[in-house]
Order: structure tokens, then sequence, then C-alpha cells
């Protein structure tokens, strides 16, 4: 496998998350976030678009809005980026 | 008919990031006036009042940063310290009992800024969503209105430097009307290469040699102003509420406030300033012999020092009360200059002391007004006038008076 491109992580979903939207006190470093919702995690839609233009610059992986709408938790995000990274490699 | 008075202060000046700091700082002449610098560029411009001790990890909540410009932060920081020194918990106050209502003149300039050169640079998919909002005159109001669930009346007004007294006026109004308390006030930062050249464009900024001699308002050497950023929030409380939960301080009461707007340049009629300050005693139900101190508008020019001189003279006589003009250590602070002057004048009436220009203000006996100048002016000080005037033919007025 050469120079595909990197997989998205909860971990490194959870760094884009607090860079562009910031941490409330709804989750600390300890909190298994990957099933938590992103409502639960303190943050609205406007930090879901934050996210995801981050992830469409960062990973070439564009979400429609709808399609954002419906992926309520990190890990229903990071199978939904990762999925559509497998299908163009 | 209710009555509104002040029980909580916050302060965020270029001279002190607390309200018995930037007091200190105002007394002692301690200024807060330095060179603004960006990189490499030169500009004809170079002094402002700067705030450098402003923590943003410290002072704003993580989920906040991202969707903040500076002046936003300042605001929010001004709002909590009000909060804490009133001894409020705004969530207490039920259903729609608590408003907001800032002022500001300039937006989110640094921000903007900042995503709007990645719009260029980088294309629309990596602007920032919270640009949408983050440079709106209102999200000041906005911003602390969701943090504290301040839920009722609430608004942003826009009327350059002279808004803030606009907002202070409009939150009396709602206090009257029945809100329970309501934050007012005005905070402005656009401080970055963008605002400064904004600023710069009024060409009345001052290009002096010294930090010292940047704002010299009603001197023989007055040669422009300063822009500033910062301001002051106050918690405005319906006296009766505030008796009924015990508030540790009342710092005063909006005792009187107007606005008048200047006509038309070439009609010949006169400016609206000294309407608007004897609409407000009018309001206040006071005479011009009642008034302890003026906080002047002080702009720092001479045409506009010579028509403020006018003014009050014309209202009280000549050097018939004393004058200052604090935000000489500041500089204009847009919307945030005359709340910053509103809480000053409770803090003299607190403190029974006129704060001083400073010493490098060589007065213009041609104005005929009695500037205080150097030193403080340790008086008895129970009402003071507030003038402030803002671009475009602006004036508004605010009478203070000690809590009764």
């Amino acid at each position: 496998m050469s120079a595909s491109a990197p997989e998205l992580t909860v971990d490194s979903l959870r760094a884009i998350l607090i860079e562009v939207a910031g941490q409330d006190e709804s989750f600390d470093a300890d909190t298994d976030i990957a099933t938590l919702t992103f409502d639960e995690l303190g943050y609205d839609s406007l930090a879901l678009m934050e996210l995801s233009a981050t992830i469409e610059q960062r990973f070439g992986v564009a979400i429609d809005e709808e399609e954002l709408s419906k992926l309520s938790t990190p890990e229903a995000l990071v199978l939904f980026v990762n999925g559509m990274l497998a299908e163009v490699s | 008919m209710k009555r509104a008075v002040v029980t909580g202060i916050g302060v965020v000046a270029p001279n002190g990031l607390t309200t018995e700091d930037f007091w200190a700082a105002t007394l002692k002449g301690r200024s807060g006036i330095r060179e603004v610098e960006f990189g490499d560029t030169r500009y004809s411009a170079r002094f402002g009042g700067r705030i450098t001790d402003f923590d943003d990890k410290r002072h704003i909540p993580s989920r906040l940063l991202p969707q903040t410009d500076r002046m936003t932060r300042l605001a929010l920081y001004a709002a909590e310290s009000a909060f804490r020194d009133a001894e409020l918990d705004p969530e207490a106050v039920a259903g729609y009992g608590s408003g907001v209502t800032l002022s500001n003149a300039a937006g989110g300039f640094a921000l903007s800024h900042r995503e709007l050169k990645k719009l260029w640079g980088e294309g629309p998919k990596s602007v920032s969503a919270y640009l949408s909002f983050a440079w709106f005159y209102a999200c000041n109001s906005g911003q602390i209105s969701i943090r504290h669930g301040l839920r009722g009346p609430s608004a942003a007004l826009v009327a350059e430097q002279a808004g803030g007294l606009d907002a202070i006026g409009y939150s009396r109004r709602s206090v009257r009307r029945g809100t329970r308390m309501v934050l007012t006030g005005g905070v402005e930062s656009a401080l970055d290469p963008w605002g400064w050249i904004s600023h710069i464009s009024s060409g009345r900024v001052a290009r002096p040699a010294a930090a010292d001699r940047a704002f010299l308002p009603f001197g023989t050497d007055a040669a422009g102003y300063v822009p500033g950023e910062g301001g002051a929030v106050m918690v405005l409380e319906d006296r009766d509420e505030a008796d009924a939960r015990r508030a540790p301080r009342r710092y005063g009461e909006i005792a009187g406030y107007a606005a008048t707007f200047d006509p038309a340049p070439g009609t010949g009629r006169p400016p609206g300033l000294r309407r608007a300050a004897e609409n407000a005693l009018a309001d206040a139900g006071l005479a011009p012999a009642d008034i302890d101190v003026v906080f002047a508008d002080g702009a720092g020019s001479p045409d506009l020092d010579r028509a403020e001189a006018e003014a009050i003279s014309a209202v009280f006589g000549p050097r018939a009360v004393p004058v200052s003009v604090p935000k000489a250590l500041v500089g204009r602070l847009y919307a945030g200059g005359a709340p910053l002057d509103v809480a000053t004048a409770l803090l003299s009436i607190r403190d029974d002391v006129i704060p001083p220009v400073p010493a490098a203000v060589e007065p213009d006996p041609e104005y005929g007004i009695d500037l205080v100048v150097g030193e403080p002016r340790h008086v008895p000080v129970r009402r003071a006038l507030v003038l402030a005037r803002g671009r475009g033919g602006f004036n508004s007025a605010v009478v203070v008076t000690a809590a009764a």
C-alpha cells in the first residue's frame, strides 16, 4: 500500500474537534467519546460544520449537511469518513 | 417610577483589567497608550490604547475561543466580572427577568480579517462557519446572553462613540418597564491591521512622536485621538429588586439620559451636544448647578474640543464645573469609551475624587473650561454628567447620581 491517505481515528477526531470548536466540561481527557453523541459532548451544528470543513480539507472527504446530521457520534463519523477513503483508494 | 441602579461593574481597559486596577491607574495617571506594532508594516499612526495582559485561555472557556473575536472575549470577561462584583447569579433570575444591551461600533475585525484572508488565499471552504456571526455588532450581546442565560429584553445599539450611552439609556428603559436586571455598556476592539487602517481613515488619529503626547484633549497641542480597545459592562438593576436581594453594592443611579442628532452640515444650526446635555439634566430633574463633574467626550481635535467646550460653557457657564477626560489615558474606545466613563463617574461618586487628565495636557485657556489636570481633585461628588459624541452626528448624555 503506497501513499494512501491516513485513516481518521476517534483520537484524531477528538483533537480536531477541540482545535476547531473548543471543549466544555461535557468530557475530559479520560472520557471514551466514541459512542457519545456530539450533542452530549457539547457540540452544536456550527461546531459540526467546522469539523466537517476541516475533515474535507485534511482528508479530502466531503460530508454533505444531510449526511452530517445523521452521523451523531464520533464513531459513526469516523466509520463514514474511513468508508469514503476506502472507496476512493 | 422604577429606578435603575448600578450594582456591579466589570472593566477591561488598557490600563487595568479589573475595576480597582483601572481606577488606581486612572487616579495615578498611569497610561495604557503604547506603540501598536504589526510586524514589518509601518503605518502613519502608531500609538494605541492596547490591552497587553489579557490571557485568552485563562479568561475565556475553551468552547468559546474558536468562535469569538477579541472584542467578544473582552466583553465576556467584563460581563463575568460585573456579575461577580454584583454578587448576582444571573441564572437565578427567573424567566425573562434579565437582559443584555450593549453597544458596539466596529464589529469583530481581527477574526473577520483572518477569515477573509483565508477566503482569498485558500478558498471559501476554509472560512470558519463562526464568521457567520462572530463579526456582528450584536455578537457581544448574543454571546453574553447565551452564556449567562439572559433571556429578557436584549439589544445591540450602534451609534459610533455615542452608542455606549444609548445602550445604558435603553437598558434603563427596560428596567423601568419591568425587567429586573439588564447587563449594559459596551466593549470594543479593532486593533488588528485591518481595524487599524479603518481607524486611521477617520483622518483624526494622532501621529505624535511619543506615547505621552499622543492624546491631549482640550490641550493647546491637541492633534487628534488615539484608538483604543476595551470598555465597561455594568449590572443595572431595579432598585427595589436590588434591595430585596440585599445587593452588596449600589454604585449609583442612572438618573438621566438623552440623545440628539446634529443638523446636516451647511444648515448653520448648532451641533446637538448642548441639547443632549440639557435634556439629560431635565430628564434627571436636575439643574446645571447640581452637577459636580462633567466627563467630557474629549475628541482631542481642536475643532471638536472647541465645540464641546462651548456646549459645556453654554450649559454651566464659563469655568463653572470641573471637567475631566480620563480616556486620555486609554484612548477612544469607540462603543466602550462612554460606558468606561460612566463606570469612572460612579467610582468618582464612591470615592469623592475627580480623576485628572495627564499633566502633558496644557489646557487651552480659550476654551473657558475648568479642566482637572495632573492631580486628582478631592471634592464631594454626588452627581456627574457624561458626554459622548459619535462620528456621523450622534450626541448622547447620561446623568449618574449617588444611589439615594
